[in-house]
């Protein structure tokens, strides 16, 4: 049921003259402070907007408040520590939050924009529409800065895969993606896919888009010029969504399924006919602003580009396409229905906005215009139905900001407990590394990515070989992005500060590897609810982390979002996800001849390992699945080493020393030399070396580690530029044959592991 | 055990945006057929049933229709039984 | 100079692709059309119409069978008549059959999934405009992206199609071999792509112009390309 309908006061029932409400809001409508709670307010923030507004507040104003001022769109809960990550660096060309998303110089007078989002709590409940319509949001933000979306990427963490229903969401969400994107007409070059038992009822689907602009032919989301047209352009307004941006910030219950309304279906044709129309109209030169109706529909898209450029609009509601007949005023002022947009013209270029819009099938219609008095006046034919100042309904405006309290985890005592001699060493290496080429989080994940189209546009650089970030070419340039998202959020968990640094290391690493510089971040914060001290905690240690590595590698985060009550109900206790503070980086190769990819090329290359090695055992695949043991703390990590590691290596593959680079990552040294041999099918034959214990060696996941191959010819080059950077290594030993023979120990063929890593994650899902 | 065949019919929830639908709609002028209006697409499924009565299937129905031939979220159905 | 056309339909999405490699990679003079047009006129039986990849009109329906009634399928159909030549990739393919330019139709994969993967090919008869420079003994590596690719036709339709050297490409393995372990979307006879009876319309599932230049890592669907340059030169002075 949707309480909502029931509240509301028809206004066909209203006795006040038409002549009175024209001017007036009509105030008999105050719903109060009962329903303000229904709708999520606390009571200090509905006294807030009373004293706004100097009198109570209106159904229609009050929804309004209520999903602007949700976490949701107003990062109320967020903002103070989104603010203390690094958001500054010579290659921006917008501060982070300022725009739709995160725009970089990359060069060659253009400009790459990028941004990654949640959909968690739709996907939850609808996979298939929950993905696909994450997918279209996100491409949305991107072109309405005027750029085409080139790649997507995308991160999806699920529960465990052997429960029929974590099968039916991933089945669900990788179909939304595929349908969507596919059909879009943009590659899904790379994302990553995640088990663990804390997403059993709260997934994650996080979406990331990455498009091209020419610097100077970028447009913006605002709404300059009073008298300037406003248009609505794309898909008809229906009831669907309605309160999402609410629905997205109330805890997920087991009745969610029952909340019809929230759910958008998407529509990947009307999508493809937006982008096209979109830039089309920017060419002409009339487009003022353009804004995406994402979360809160068309209340978000006016207050947010009214604010940015001190303006107000008048609205006409009865003027929006709507698809079912009487929508009330705030269904169609809090519609999420998908494929439309906001776009404020030049006056005087309505005609030829419209011509551009009409060639591909598109509605069009102008819905209201930009005024000087600050003030978002939404009307139906002659009667104002709500009014209220722009400025306070926005972050950085009127909406409300706090400071959560927070506590140190209890759990984190039993991780400071944990001690490496209960680690009791494995009798058999040989199957044990079969077990952990089969594991979901580290199995080949096939199965998925298949579905997606990876190479229309013909940009993907990567769909033969395989790199540790995928490489998307600029056309009409020597340049190549280098793209990749990453988070293990169980080293999140188990030290939300050192997970935090983590996470955005080893998207650098993987950046490096591939042949790249690191640039900028997006993030996409997951945590549980803010109100529980120990979450909140576990944000603001993450936050901490992440920034001082971003800040180590000079990849300021340029935007991005935060989605909160991540958690699931067991019992009567409520589980938060392990914080996921997915890092979504774009890097540069200004050479492609620097692509570097992750398979053996030559019989007879040494193996290198370089970075720090240790007897260390943290938090791995290995513990957690052969042993048991979850409260570990975070693998071994020193950020200064990683740092000087990456340089090393980006050294070595700029000088042409090194023939494949692969991090060290879930699985450990064995996993990344397996991955590098059945990219190639050629085998390895490689030494531990004496000081370590052969487990630890080949399983752990001490992080700021890179497994290279290079011709023998390059062995003395390579260790003197590597002693000169004061980087650890060792030589394993060498490319050969095809088995993995590891201390004489033949481990099998690579091929017979290729199949178990192909088969695993599939065998398991289609059963 | 008599045998019944039942027809089922799956469509998209009508407060959701049916984008096939609206598509096709929209293009049968291109055919020079005027007139349509809307369009919603669905799925039509036929399914035998051994049962002991009427009631045993068309609760087998219900179920089937329940568990998996619909998704709830998006979807409604309705159908018809039969003997044959 | 060979003059290439290359439609856009809403929802297509490899025209630029197909675009960037004849312009880029085989110099050709391209040109692209909207769907609305009413003519190709100005198109030469020595030219070449390319119909793309793509989701037109959102696969809504069925695959190409509301891109059918287009504006521009007239004029392609008497581009055809007129021995022009026609290329549907994909989606392209779709849109031939649909409109009963080419025999048969595309269903869903048998595997219920879209299927984007670099498979082989193997030329099936080297009497056709993309296969007609091509070694029958070689398999080539070209990628597939899409969910209905499954070539389906009647008995005497293949038997048609096999008896006139219809058949382009079957899906292989590395090796060139053919069988049911290479067939990956389950088509009648591993038929991957067909021509109609003249050999001047042509469709395929596969994307060889996703594989045409080095740097993306796969060239094999160059040799496609050249083929039907070749072809062309061979042939449009008869046709024309």
């Amino acid at each position: 049921m949707n309480i909502f309908q029931t509240k509301f006061h028809d206004k066909t029932n209203s006795a006040i003259p038409t002549i009175f409400a024209t001017f007036q809001v009509k105030l008999m409508q105050n719903p109060g402070i009962e329903t303000a709670k229904k709708l999520g307010l606390l009571e200090s923030e509905y006294q807030k907007i009373c004293d706004i507004l100097g009198r109570e507040p209106n159904f229609t104003e009050l929804s309004i408040y209520s999903v602007m001022w949700s976490e949701h769109c107003s990062y109320k809960n967020s903002i103070i520590y989104l603010k203390k990550l690094p958001r500054k660096g010579s290659r921006l060309l917008v501060e982070a939050g300022e725009e739709n998303a995160g725009l970089v110089d990359i060069g060659d007078e253009l400009a790459c924009a990028f941004k990654i989002e949640s959909h968690n709590h739709p996907s939850a409940i609808e996979p298939y529409q929950g993905a696909a319509t994450g997918v279209g949001g996100i491409h949305r933000d991107i072109f309405t800065m005027g750029a085409r979306p080139i790649a997507a990427l995308n991160s999806l963490r699920f529960g465990n895969p052997d429960l029929a229903h974590t099968k039916k969401l991933i089945k669900g969400v990788v179909k939304g993606i595929g349908n969507y994107g596919n059909s879009f007409g943009v590659p899904t070059v790379a994302g990553e896919v995640y088990f663990n038992d804390c997403y059993n009822q709260n997934i994650l689907v996080n979406a990331m888009s990455v498009g091209i602009v020419k610097k100077n032919e970028t447009v913006s989301a605002k709404a300059d010029g009073p008298g300037n047209p406003v248009f609505i352009v794309g898909s008809a307004t229906g009831k669907d969504g309605i309160h999402g941006a609410t629905f997205a910030s109330a805890d997920l219950s087991e009745n969610s399924a029952e909340d019809l309304p929230a759910v958008q279906v998407g529509d990947p044709f009307q999508e493809k006919l937006l982008l096209e129309a979109s830039l089309e109209a920017i060419a002409t030169g009339q487009i003022i602003g353009m804004q995406d109706m994402g979360a809160a529909g068309i209340t978000c898209s006016t207050s947010e580009m009214s604010a940015k450029s001190g303006t107000g609009m008048k609205i006409w509601l009865d003027k929006v396409p709507t698809r079912q007949n009487n929508m009330k005023p705030f269904e169609i002022l809090l519609s999420e229905s998908q494929e439309r947009m906001l776009i404020v013209c030049q006056k005087g270029g309505e005609e030829s906005l419209l011509k551009i819009f009409d060639k591909w099938d598109l509605e069009c219609v102008q819905i209201g215009e930009v005024t000087s008095d600050g003030r978002l006046k939404y009307y139906l034919g002659e009667e104002l139905v709500a009014d209220v100042p722009a400025e306070t309904l926005v972050l950085g405006g009127g909406a409300p900001v706090y400071e959560r309290e927070y506590a140190r985890p209890a759990y984190l005592d039993k991780i400071a407990d944990f001690s490496p001699s209960i680690v009791s060493s494995p009798d058999d290496l040989v199957e044990l590394a079969r077990m952990m080429i089969s594991l979901p989080n580290i199995a080949s994940k096939v199965w998925v990515y298949e579905q997606y189209d990876k190479m229309v546009r013909t940009g993907t650089m990567t769909s033969v070989k395989t790199s540790d970030a995928a490489i998307v070419r600029v056309k009409g340039t020597e340049k190549a992005l280098s793209l990749t998202v990453d988070c293990n959020s169980a080293y999140v968990y188990v030290d939300p500060h050192v997970g935090g640094m983590i996470a955005v290391a080893e998207a650098a690493r993987n950046i490096t590897c591939s042949g790249g510089t690191p640039v900028a971040i997006t993030n996409c914060l997951n945590f549980g609810n803010p109100y529980n001290k120990e979450v909140y905690y576990q944000f603001v240690h993450a936050l901490k982390g992440m920034g001082e590595a971003c800040e180590k590698f000079d990849t300021p985060v340029t935007g991005g979002n935060v989605s909160f009550y991540n958690q699931s109900q067991i019992g009567d206790k409520t589980e938060p996800v392990y914080p996921t503070p997915t890092i979504g980086m774009l890097g540069i190769i200004d050479d492609k001849n620097h692509i570097t990819t992750i398979d053996f090329k030559n019989e007879n290359d040494l193996i290198f390992l370089i970075g720090d090695q240790n007897n260390h055992i943290g938090y791995c695949e290995y513990l957690h699945h052969y042993h048991g043991i979850i409260h570990a703390p975070a693998p071994h990590f020193n950020l200064e080493d990683e740092f000087r590691m990456q340089n090393a290596v980006r050294s070595l593959i700029q000088k042409g020393l090194i023939s494949s680079a692969h991090d060290v990552s879930e699985g450990g040294v064995f996993v990344s030399l397996m991955e590098s041999a059945m990219s190639s099918t050629l085998g390895f034959e490689i030494d531990i070396p004496l000081s370590f214990k052969p487990d630890i060696f080949l399983f752990a996941e001490s992080q700021g580690r890179v497994i290279c191959s290079l011709k023998p010819e390059n062995k003395t080059e390579t260790e003197l530029l590597l002693r000169s950077q004061k980087v650890e290594f060792y030589h394993l030993g060498s490319v050969k044959g095809s088995e993995a023979i590891i201390d004489r120990v033949h481990y099998g063929k690579i091929s017979d592991f290729s199949s178990l890593y192909a088969s695993a994650l599939s065998l398991k899902l289609e059963n | 055990m008599p045998t019944y065949l039942a027809k089922i019919n799956i469509m998209p929830h009508k407060e959701l945006l049916d984008p096939q639908g609206k598509t096709v709609a929209k293009n049968m002028g291109n055919l020079h057929i005027e007139g349509v209006q809307d369009v919603r697409i669905g799925k039509h499924i036929e399914m035998n049933i051994q049962a002991e009565d009427m009631n045993v299937a068309e609760s087998i129905v219900d179920q089937s229709c329940k568990k998996l031939l619909a998704n709830l979220i998006t979807e409604t159905f309705s159908f018809t039984v039969e003997q044959v | 100079m060979i003059k290439c056309g290359v439609i856009t339909f809403p929802g297509s999405n490899c025209d630029e692709d197909m675009i960037y490699v004849m312009k880029e990679v085989f110099q050709c003079q391209v040109e692209k059309i909207w769907h609305k047009d009413q003519t190709l006129e100005r198109y030469n039986p020595g030219d070449i119409i390319f119909i793309p990849g793509g989701f037109s009109y959102g696969d809504y329906l069925r695959c190409g069978a509301i891109a059918r009634f287009s504006n521009i399928m007239d004029p392609v159909k008497k581009f055809a008549d007129r021995g022009g030549i026609v290329i549907g990739i994909c989606n392209g393919f779709q849109i031939l059959c649909e409109a009963g330019l080419l025999p048969g139709q595309l269903l869903v994969n048998d595997s219920q999934k879209f299927i984007c993967r670099n498979i082989y090919l193997k030329p099936y008869s080297t009497e056709t405009p993309l296969t007609f420079d091509l070694n029958t003994e070689k398999a080539y590596m070209i990628p597939i992206a899409h969910a209905d690719g499954r070539y389906y036709c009647d008995d005497s339709t293949l038997k048609d199609l096999i008896d006139n050297k219809q058949i382009m490409f079957q899906y292989c393995n590395s090796e060139g071999i053919v069988n049911s372990e290479s067939n990956v979307n389950g088509s009648v006879l591993n038929i991957a792509g067909i021509c109609n009876k003249t050999k001047n319309v042509c469709g395929m599932m596969p994307h060889p112009e996703r594989a045409s230049e080095s740097e993306l890592g796969n060239s094999d669907g160059k040799y496609l390309f050249i083929s039907l340059l070749s072809w062309i030169k061979e042939h449009h002075f008869v046709l024309a």
